[in-house]
């Protein structure tokens, strides 16, 4: 078990240092990085200013060194746009996003678990081919298309809902529609293979020979075991629910970490993008680390994979 | 569903029933073609190249008297744009068939980048196996779970927007997809005979990969492709919708829903009709791609 734990640390923490690398090059190798890194209205004392105190005068491999010993204190240069550090405005942000993402995680599990076990359940009659043609739709529906949609629908027509910015209780229902709906189709999908699987096997079999009712035996015996893919996949979920917060906070000025993204991709604010995308690598490695030592600690065959 | 393994030994006769199996009569499958999806893709396609025929307007072209006109179906809509016109007085419909072009253009970029070297990446970790395959794979499994659009985020910003960003970006994001299924169909031809024999005959590793390997995987490989069509056209479109896709005033899907959404109170159709047309593409394109699968390499089921 500790053998495990340290190869998957130490796996994260290289995925980690790759991608320190890919951004610092990135923006050296592409050309000037001081057009990236200082603002376009300094004046040439200031850019002079700027480069020196970036140390973006000396030469690459100490610039690396300054660029991770940086990034190591936290400090990962300041925000163009904003003009503060850029770690501060991550962490300002990012409670509004992370009350936004575990919602639209829930919402999709409770839709797509019951949708999944009835799909399988009752397999190739009208229930299954409903629910896989929702689950195809739901794979090809834009989800910055569906956030728009649901405003229209809902805010401007019906205008039972708002339809931006934070608030009560209200304002969660649309975005964590949109964030979680792209979810449900494939969750769904996941839930409904992997209880055709369980349903097929030897316990299962027992426990309907015991005499044990339908309801019993699958909601109890074979969902448990059916949700194990669905477990092992929380990590992946996780970060696709990160990204989409992009487009949802977006579409409904979410005033996240998402929306955040947008602002520095808008206006080229590269020393924020490269913040953000550093501390979400953090958050997105740290917690699939989390799911699969969790996953390797209940389930000892994953340790010797 | 279980995965049907690879005859081992010199069991012709179960060679000859999986491949019987598997190779389907065309006759059979072209009954159960999503004919809908197919028509569309065509049109789609017949569209995209021919968009200066096509088009009613160019689709740049700004006529502020024309601004803002609701599609031809609605009060004050007029025959002359079908499907009404932008803030700009430019024709939605003629913005869409341009659009085409660059959802198309883009996709058929990214995937020939992308599941060509997902295809090679496959190939030479499943036939080499051993620590390259282990190094290969490790790459490819941390491709696949760390968001990949936030580096394509990045490269709109450092490289600039363009036809060249997008499809560099797209590639990053797919790749890994295209190289782990390769990987494991590689796995399963190597442990054939015809393999061992080439081996013996002389074959240099180059010429069995590339002669006896990999017209083994290519019907996976086209399987994958068209799988993919429709979750690239989402990839442009999101990335286009923000800001990080093909520059304005080109006209693209992704991007035209952004600039449709500060007027959905009033003009409903500038994100709506996009929005919808990237739907039906994308539903057109991953039926199609079912239909190919099942046809081709049915044991490609569970992706």
């Amino acid at each position: 078990m500790q053998r495990y734990v340290v190869r998957r640390l130490l796996q994260s923490v290289l995925v980690l240092v790759v991608l320190a690398l890919v951004v610092f090059a990135l923006a050296r190798v592409t050309g000037n990085p001081a057009d990236l890194l200082v603002p376009e209205d300094a004046t040439p004392e200031d850019r002079a200013n700027f480069l020196r105190v970036l140390g973006l005068d000396r030469p690459m491999h100490e610039q690396l060194v300054v660029f991770l010993r940086g990034a190591l204190h936290g400090d990962l240069g300041q925000s163009i746009r904003y003009r503060k550090p850029a770690v501060e405005l991550f962490f300002e942000r990012l409670p509004n996003t992370l009350t936004l993402v575990p919602l639209a995680l829930v919402g999709a599990l409770v839709l797509a678990i019951p949708l999944g076990v009835l799909a399988a359940v009752h397999r190739g009659t009208i229930i299954d081919r409903a629910s896989s043609a929702l689950a195809v739709l739901g794979i090809a529906t834009p989800s910055f298309w569906l956030g728009i949609v649901l405003i229209y629908v809902f805010s401007i027509k019906l205008g039972w809902l708002p339809s931006a910015r934070m608030g009560g209780p209200a304002h969660y229902v649309l975005p964590t529609i949109s964030l979680g709906a792209f979810l449900v189709a494939g969750m769904m999908r996941l839930v409904r293979s992997s209880v055709l699987e369980v349903l097929d096997s030897e316990f299962v079999k027992l426990a309907r020979i015991k005499g044990l009712s339908q309801t019993v035996v699958i909601w109890k015996h074979c969902l448990r075991n059916a949700l194990i893919p669905v477990v092992t996949l929380f990590g992946v979920f996780f970060a696709l629910l990160v990204t989409g917060a992009i487009v949802t906070e977006t579409v409904f000025a979410w005033p996240g970490v998402g929306r955040l993204t947008y602002e520095a991709v808008i206006f080229r604010d590269y020393p924020l993008l490269q913040a953000i995308i550093l501390l979400k690598a953090v958050i997105v490695l740290g917690v699939n680390l989390g799911v699969d030592i969790l996953y390797a600690y209940l389930d000892p065959r994953v340790r010797y994979a | 569903m279980a995965r049907v393994q690879q005859p081992i030994g010199f069991d012709v006769g179960a060679v000859a029933e999986v491949e019987e199996s598997v190779e389907r009569p065309l006759r059979g499958e072209l009954a159960r073609l999503p004919w809908t999806s197919f028509v569309i893709i065509v049109v789609l396609v017949l569209v995209a190249i021919l968009a200066p025929i096509v088009a009613p307007y160019s689709p740049t072209e700004q006529s502020l008297p024309d601004k803002l006109l609701p599609p031809a179906w609605q009060e004050g809509g007029s025959a002359k744009h079908l499907l009404g016109t932008d803030p700009l007085g430019r024709d939605v419909l003629s913005r869409l068939v341009y659009g085409a072009r660059v959802s198309l253009t883009v996709a058929a970029c990214a995937l020939l980048a992308g599941g060509g070297i997902g295809l090679a990446v496959g190939i030479l970790a499943g036939y080499v196996g051993g620590r390259l395959d282990g190094f290969l794979m490790r790459v490819v499994d941390a491709t696949l779970t760390f968001p990949t659009i936030l580096i394509a985020l990045l490269l709109t910003v450092s490289l600039g927007a363009g036809l060249r960003t997008i499809v560099i970006a797209i590639t990053l994001i797919i790749w890994a997809r295209f190289a782990r299924v390769v990987r494991g169909e590689v796995l399963g031809v190597k442990a054939r005979d015809f393999i061992a024999l080439a081996r013996v005959h002389g074959c240099s590793h180059a010429r069995i990969m590339a002669v006896h390997i990999l017209p083994n995987v290519t019907n996976t490989f086209m399987v994958l492709l068209t799988l993919h069509i429709g979750f690239v056209v989402i990839v442009e479109a999101s990335l286009s919708f923000l800001g990080a896709g093909i520059p304005p005033p080109t006209p693209s899907w992704g991007q035209m829903v952004a600039d449709g959404r500060s007027h959905i109170a009033s003009a409903w159709w500038l994100s709506v009709v996009p929005g919808a047309a990237i739907m039906l593409v994308v539903l057109a394109f991953n039926l199609f791609g079912d239909w190919l699968r099942d046809w081709l390499d049915p044991r490609l089921r569970q992706l």
